[in-house]
């Protein structure tokens, strides 16, 4: 072939080199100037939902406190009381466990399962440090009928694997049936799944609401003239500038029954007695609406700002009453940045915490005031985890979801 | 206005006005007007231009006939019905925009097709209507694309159609070429020409580009400042422009300061800056004692040679320029004591001019006017 008898053009190869010789520093600068973002999100931002993700099936407890007994139950047949062995392995354990102090560590883990187990570990514990002989099954029998029942010893069994689906089921109000299978807990101890689709609900609202609110002002943001825009532009933003929690208790003061609101309700006649407004659903979602405003008008503006004006008069010279305009044709294009905008604000809203918290009743709380409660009061971080893997996962469909009905084009966030 | 007669429709107050203007003033903060005492007859079948620069008030005069704007004062009486009052969508006229305002989330076939929705036309015979109007504009087979997907030509063709589906008698437009290259805008200019004249439309036609007037009006109206400076066929608007915005905007001119000292045989006779005496056309509208300019085509400019005709023009001055222009020579030459004066001829009818030379020129008398100011 003519192309391999060909002689290699060195100076045309000699020539390539140099360009890219040439570039390579250009290239390394603009690669480092990325560097430190990309180091920044990998330790704040991809570890810890690396460690989130762990932290939801992570179950150490039993495998490190209990191993002596876990190998004695290999041959139990999980139905009956174990035998002496087992006993046995378990006093070891349990004497080892007594001198490290970590009792307690395994009975608060077993405890999330089998209520009362924390105290009669850590009795046990106190007890098997005094024993030097057997026989063990007896003393531990006499403890309690717990050490009797197969369940417990099946639990123990169970959390034996240094993995367990315990946490996110208990996330989305499962449980491990004694024969193994999955089933509901008891509709009066269902709490996640009220409390998600409480979020969704109050998530949704806000949404809806800011939308409402949000929509008219950006379309006149878009006509006003110049300095009208300008000012009205600053309202917008001015609460981007101020801090989440000065906003919260701005509307604590606000929301109070002896607050502004009702003493103008009341001064107007509107009202005869005050309304309850703080601790309410009512105060949640307004202050919230009010939060989150910005981030809906913002994307709906910038996206409204790029529909020439023309598009409207077009569409009235060729017949169109004003109204019809509006809906055929001007909606339908401001539709990539109200899809953006309502998504901006669905997800943020559902990871809202201070406000509902603050402003919010017993029944306003939502998934991240729960994160919250079980990462400072229970130090439970393992439901924490999960319930923060639910929301993850519950965010992620709801994007795919919006990804689906519109097509990515249809979004635009600026 | 005298010139109104010489179109090739007459304007006047005559019957056929299917566009009348009456005293129509606009103004947006009440102390500027935008348009200052509008007064305009368009005839049926007419292809009317409104030229000027930006911000003579075409722009305004055009939305306030489309329905956009509302006249401050005075009246606009559209088929013998005052329609000051009437929103667009009750006007029935087609609108051709300076961007087009295509609908971008329709196909063709939907924008074309949008305004037959709120004409009771439905089904087959809107989809007949449809491919008809696309035919007329060479784009049958775009139906199903979206605007996006068509060229600057594309879719200036699918605004027209959009706006002659549904047949309307009078159709406006808003520098609708402005976007395209030069070429196309030629090629446009021809073909929207010929729908008009085939389809009998009476067209409004706004531009600031005096050579997109001059080839498809058959009147045109030049706006600076809020006032018609003239209204006027293609032909007599650049021979015989009345003043001196109308002789500096259409064309190249000319315009000398001069003052008059006498008529001669029809003509004004008069004298230059630097004394010389020369003749020209137009003396009916010079009076004396105000500013007067002498006004000239560097095409009408000639050089001496010979014996001179009987009412030509001679003079002479230094050249300071030339450009070679392919079929022309551009001469930049001073004359009349300072005065700058701009010369096309022919490259055939040339000689070799050098900066710095004395050069004699002339030009007929009946090819110059005299205009104030």
């Amino acid at each position: 072939m003519q192309r391999t008898t060909q002689p290699v053009d060195i100076e045309r190869i000699q020539t390539f080199m140099a360009v890219r010789r040439a570039a390579r520093p250009a290239r390394r600068a603009a690669f480092s100037l990325a560097l430190p973002l990309v180091a920044f999100l990998l330790v704040a931002f991809v570890a810890p939902i690396l460690y989130l993700l762990v932290t939801a099936v992570d179950n150490p407890e039993t495998q490190s406190v209990l191993p002596r007994t876990l190998a004695a139950l290999e041959g139990w047949d999980g139905t009956s009381t174990p035998d002496e062995p087992v006993f046995a392995a378990l006093a070891a354990d349990l004497k080892q466990a007594k001198e490290d102090s970590t009792a307690a560590l395994v009975g608060k883990r077993l405890n999330y399962e089998i209520p009362g187990m924390r105290s009669k570990m850590l009795a046990a514990s106190r007890m098997a440090a005094g024993l030097e002989t057997g026989p063990y099954r007896e003393k531990f029998l006499e403890q309690g009928g717990i050490w009797a029942d197969p369940a417990t010893w099946a639990v123990i069994q169970r959390n034996g694997a240094g993995l367990t689906p315990y946490y996110l089921m208990t996330a989305v109000d499962l449980k491990q049936a004694p024969t193994g299978g999955i089933e509901r807990v008891a509709p009066d101890q269902a709490i996640f799944l009220p409390v998600l689709g409480r979020t969704l609900l109050v998530a949704g609202m806000v949404t809806a609401l800011t939308l409402i609110l949000g929509y008219p002002v950006a379309y006149v943001l878009t006509i006003a003239p110049k300095t009208i825009a300008a000012v009205m532009m600053l309202m917008v933003l001015l609460p981007l500038w101020t801090s989440l929690l000065v906003r919260t208790t701005a509307w604590v003061v606000l929301l109070q029954s002896d607050g502004v609101i009702n003493s103008v309700l009341m001064a107007l006649h509107l009202t005869t007695e005050k309304i309850q407004l703080i601790f309410t659903r009512v105060g949640t979602v307004t202050a919230m609406t009010h939060i989150q405003l910005p981030f809906t008008i913002l994307p709906i503006y910038s996206v409204m700002r790029a529909i020439q004006p023309t598009q409207l008069r077009a569409a009235r010279s060729l017949g169109a009453g004003p109204t019809s305009a509006f809906w055929r044709i001007y909606a339908p294009q401001t539709l990539p940045g109200v899809v953006a905008g309502c998504l901006m604000t669905f997800i943020l809203s559902l990871g809202y915490y201070i406000t509902p918290a603050l402003v919010g009743g017993p029944q306003d709380q939502m998934v991240s005031n729960f994160i919250a409660v079980y990462i400072n009061r229970d130090l439970n971080w393992g439901l924490a985890a999960a319930l923060g893997v639910v929301l993850l996962l519950v965010t992620l469909a709801i994007y795919g979801l919006f990804l689906r009905l519109v097509g990515a084009d249809k979004i635009k966030l600026g | 206005m005298a010139s109104m007669q010489t179109g090739t429709h007459a304007g006047g107050r005559s019957s056929d006005a299917l566009v009348r203007f009456t005293q129509v003033k606009k103004s947006y903060d009440g102390i500027h007007y935008v348009v200052k005492d509008l007064n305009l007859d368009v005839a049926k079948g007419e292809f009317l231009t409104m030229l000027g620069p930006s911000g003579s008030g075409k722009t305004t005069t055009l939305m306030m006939l489309g329905g956009f704007e509302r006249p401050t004062l005075g009246q606009i009486m559209l088929d013998g019905k005052p329609v000051e009052r009437l929103p667009p969508e009750k006007r029935n006229i087609g609108f051709v925009f300076q961007n087009y305002a295509l609908f971008p989330h329709m196909t063709v076939a939907e924008n074309v097709g949008f305004p037959l929705r709120y004409r009771g036309i439905k089904g087959e015979a809107a989809r007949e209507k449809v491919a008809r109007a696309l035919g007329r504009v060479s784009l049958e087979a775009m139906g199903d694309r979206r605007p996006a997907q068509l060229s600057g030509g594309q879719q200036q063709r699918v605004a027209l159609a959009r706006a002659l589906v549904f047949e309307p008698s009078l159709v406006l437009m808003d520098e609708p070429l402005g976007a395209l290259d030069k070429q196309l805008r030629e090629r446009m200019q021809i073909e929207i020409k010929h729908l008009q004249t085939s389809l009998g439309i009476t067209m409004v036609y706004v531009t600031h580009d005096q050579s997109e007037a001059l080839t498809m009006s058959d009147r045109i109206a030049v706006f600076h400042d809020g006032r018609i400076q003239q209204l006027a066929d293609p032909k007599t608007l650049y021979n015989a422009p009345e003043n001196r915005f109308v002789a500096g905007f259409i064309g190249e001119n000319n315009t000398m300061p001069c003052t008059l000292v006498g008529h001669e045989n029809g003509l004004a006779v008069v004298r230059m800056a630097d004394g010389s005496i020369l003749k020209s056309a137009g003396a009916a509208q010079a009076s004396a004692g105000g500013d007067l300019s002498l006004s000239v085509r560097p095409e009408n400019i000639a050089q001496a040679d010979g014996q001179p005709a009987p009412g030509t023009n001679l003079f002479s001055g230094t050249v300071t320029e030339v450009f070679f222009l392919g079929d022309h020579l551009r001469l930049s030459v001073t004359a009349f004591a300072g005065q700058a004066v701009t010369a096309r001829i022919p490259v055939s009818a040339a000689r070799g001019f050098k900066p710095g030379e004395t050069v004699h020129l002339s030009c007929n008398a009946a090819d110059c006017r005299l205009l104030e100011g």
